[in-house]
């Protein structure tokens, strides 16, 4: 019975431990919550530079969600939140830069790879049907 | 024909991707700062050490200057000390310290401890300021023109190569 409670405590403390890597911020709506989560998900801690803002423990992080908290309560929007972060930190700090000059190469990339494979399996499939026919011819 | 050659091609352009890869890798953790070539944030900061005094951006327009962020928590600020003590001692620029994310006492002992090689340096202890220049890392230090325009900005430890190849040049020195 006491080994069960010990084990369900445990497990509950795991989970507190990842749920909350984020000190309590207040909001009037829980919409305007959801737009938080949304919003700090997208843009990349620059400390720890493989986290998100949302998920990030770094001091930086936090200070920059207070930052960002304090603009949504001021009635900023996400572009006015997203324009303040580039100006300081450039456009590194989006996970899903805007499109257009250095990102252009990053957005395309996904595009111009699938077109290298298509030919890659034209000429492969291309070349397969020619041996097969001159096999045949020569059986 | 291209059946043969393909795989030679693909070897090619995936040695140059290694290539540059390896090339960038030093610097992939670096930021290039968006303030290169604009005006400094506005900032009004206490100076540490003299709690009455408030230094502005504005203050500081009329002669070019080093700002070294640092704090006495940060390892590598005491690493790059000895050579920022250097540059401020060469009088080449006026060298000013943006204590940053600190406590006002942490930080004086410190400079009791290492030296202060610093005109002053202002007290940013909420790290506000340094948002608006967009630290993310101590040490970082800007060098700020004559007019208050940022025109450089090193991340991490300052070392000689960085004083003579970018900061020296940059002062007309």
């Amino acid at each position: 019975m006491l080994n069960k409670w010990i084990k369900l405590s445990l497990f509950l403390l795991v989970l507190s431990g990842s749920a909350f890597a984020q000190e309590p911020l207040a909001f009037d709506t829980p919409e305007q919550e959801a737009r938080f989560q949304q919003l700090t998900l997208e843009l990349r801690c620059l400390v720890c530079q493989n986290q998100n803002l949302a998920d990030s423990d770094a001091e930086l992080a936090r200070d920059l969600r207070e930052e960002i908290h304090e603009m949504m309560m001021a009635g900023q929007d996400n572009e006015q939140i997203k324009t303040f972060l580039v100006d300081r930190y450039g456009d590194f700090v989006l996970y899903r830069p805007a499109i257009g000059g250095n990102t252009l190469l990053l957005w395309l990339m996904p595009g111009i790879l699938l077109g290298i494979g298509a030919i890659v399996i034209l000429f492969t499939v291309r070349n397969r049907k020619r041996q097969l026919a001159t096999q045949r011819q020569e059986g | 024909m291209i059946g043969r050659l393909l795989p030679v091609i693909i070897f090619l352009a995936l040695g140059l991707l290694l290539a540059v890869g390896l090339k960038i890798a030093d610097h992939k953790t670096e930021i290039p700062s968006p303030l290169i070539g604009k005006r400094m944030p506005d900032f009004a900061l206490p100076v540490l050490g003299q709690e009455d005094r408030t230094v502005s951006a504005e203050d500081l327009i009329g002669k070019p200057f080093l700002l070294n962020v640092w704090a006495s928590w940060c390892p590598t600020c005491r690493y790059e000390h000895p050579v920022i003590t250097d540059l401020a001692e060469s009088g080449a620029v006026r060298v000013i310290g943006l204590n940053y994310r600190d406590e006002a006492a942490d930080a004086q002992q410190w400079l009791r401890r290492f030296g202060n090689p610093y005109e002053f340096s202002l007290a940013d202890v909420s790290g506000r300021t340094g948002i608006d220049f967009g630290v993310y890392a101590a040490p970082e230090s800007f060098l700020v023109d004559a007019e208050g325009n940022v025109v450089f900005k090193q991340i991490g430890a300052m070392t000689y190569e960085v004083i003579e190849q970018e900061i020296l040049p940059r002062i007309g020195q």
